[in-house]
């Protein structure tokens, strides 16, 4: 395999190629706008050694860890009932289509009206936004289930857990993946709004705080810390579940 | 000793279109000795698989008893399916003891002797159907359960590999005897394996007649044997003739 062929190569080279082009428009265009990597990398560094930039981004963490962890256990219990139960799905669809369809903003603006602005309004928020997606996919895949282990179960008189674990659980893998993956994606854009409307710290309370000011280039430091910590959950937790549930395939 | 009493007053199916229904099976008497292996044999579509299901618990809407005398307990049924029906996400090992809890040297004793000693690490995606068959027939014996089933495990597999599997579950069956139900529509399977045929008509599926296999368990290596057997049954009962 040739040099250019590697993944790993590709990916240090596109990095390079998208920085260069940040670094040429921003020197080309010359304004406050737009700083230039190295201003942003200096940024990022002083925020960091201030102690600004840890304590913001773990309490958003924090927050996005305990919303998530709520949404994707009840969402995953609601899932498998719903996609059980005939009857109980047949009445609480609708009540899942209207969840599904109430924007972000509104939930959040209703949550602190109602319940003021405190943490665990901020959790409920987020978490009411993303249950639907969950019990959506989980349903679907508890609905997919192979009727024929199930029946291997029962007459092998395998106990509800046991059946829980080993032949159900494996089969919604893939679907909880997928819903952890859009789930996170969803959760951190909606965790910097609650931040933002009703918070005094958390990422999107600094952000705000920049915006107000006008200084990007904070902005843009706090958002590749962002990015790269998400990329580091999954690099580091969801790629490696994936390989480990995975190895039985052929 | 225990023997097994099998009656099914009556099995329909309701079709919910014109909510018709379709008796599928209509008085159906059965019984087992100890130890004794039982070749249902009857054209496909009749029911069979029906039957194992109920025996099996999984299908609980019919009326009749199943009960073993003279305790007049349930039965514990180990199931050998028609697909193997393993976990594909456990290993052979986990698969067999998910469902039967066995010893660890009953466990190696029942790989050793189909053949699969090497394999109990294995998942069963890597393995051939044919192997496969064999973890099933393997799951089902570990139970140790009052009543074997099993629905043709022996079907899409190429002549060979039957042959052998056929071998291992008699060789494995010799060791340690169970009851079984054996269903196919395969005649000469059925008399290489029966103590006893049963044959059974179409629906509502009833039984047609009951012949005991009479050459010895030695001699049925001999396809001219079973060749000669399954002659003289066409002319005794020629009623089973258009079953097959």
């Amino acid at each position: 395999m040739s040099l250019f062929h590697r993944p790993s190569v590709l990916a240090l080279l596109s990095i390079s190629l998208f920085l260069a082009l940040w670094y040429g428009l921003a020197i080309y265009l010359n304004t406050n706008t737009l700083p230039t990597p190295l201003v942003v990398a200096h940024v990022l560094i002083d925020e960091i050694k201030s102690g600004q930039l840890p304590y913001h981004l773990s309490k958003t963490l924090y927050r996005l860890l305990i919303s998530f962890s709520i949404a994707m256990l009840l969402g995953c219990a609601i899932g498998i009932a719903l996609g059980r139960h005939k009857q109980l799905d047949y009445f609480f669809d609708n009540w899942l289509v209207i969840f599904l369809n109430i924007p972000a903003l509104v939930t959040i603006i209703l949550c602190y009206v109602w319940f003021g602005l405190v943490e665990s309004a901020a959790i409920l928020a987020v978490v009411i936004n993303k249950l639907p997606n969950v019990i959506v996919t989980v349903r679907e895949g508890t609905r997919s289930l192979d009727s024929e282990l199930l029946d291997m179960a029962k007459c092998y008189r395998f106990s509800k857990s046991k059946t829980l674990r080993h032949v159900i659980w494996p089969q919604l893998h893939p679907f909880v993946m997928a819903a952890t993956r859009s789930g996170l994606a969803l959760i951190w854009k909606i965790v910097l709004v609650v931040e933002m409307l009703g918070r005094s710290n958390g990422m999107g309370y600094q952000l705000h705080l920049f915006f107000q000011l006008f200084d990007v280039a904070s902005i843009l430091a706090y958002t590749i810390a962002f990015v790269t910590l998400i990329q580091g959950i999954e690099l580091l937790i969801l790629k490696p579940l994936d390989k480990k549930a995975l190895r039985w395939r052929r | 000793m225990t023997q097994l009493a099998i009656h099914i007053g009556d099995k329909s199916y309701i079709n919910p279109a014109d909510n018709s229904s379709k008796q599928v099976i209509k008085d159906l008497r059965l019984t087992l000795a100890k130890n004794e292996f039982v070749c249902l044999v009857g054209p496909s579509g009749c029911g069979k698989t029906t039957l194992l299901n109920i025996l099996a618990n999984l299908d609980t809407q019919y009326t009749g008893t199943i009960e073993l005398q003279p305790i007049h307990k349930q039965p514990k049924v180990g199931y050998v399916f028609q697909n193997p029906r393993l976990l594909p996400w456990r290993t052979v090992r986990e698969n067999i003891q998910l469902a039967a809890g066995a010893k660890p040297e009953t466990l190696d004793f029942l790989l050793q002797s189909m053949g699969l000693a090497d394999e109990k690490n294995s998942y069963p995606e890597h393995l051939s159907l044919g192997m496969n068959r064999r973890v099933s027939i393997i799951r089902a014996f570990a139970t140790d359960p009052d009543l074997l089933l099993m629905d043709e495990p022996f079907v899409s597999l190429d002549p060979p590999t039957a042959r052998l599997v056929r071998q291992l579950l008699i060789d494995l069956w010799t060791k340690r005897p169970h009851k079984v139900l054996f269903v196919t529509h395969d005649l000469r399977e059925a008399i290489t394996l029966a103590d006893r045929l049963i044959f059974l008509s179409t629906s509502p599926m009833s039984v047609l007649a009951e012949v005991p296999v009479t050459i010895p368990r030695k001699d049925r290596l001999q396809e001219v044997e079973i060749e000669q057997f399954r002659q003289q049954l066409f002319i005794d009962y020629p009623q089973i003739a258009e079953l097959l």
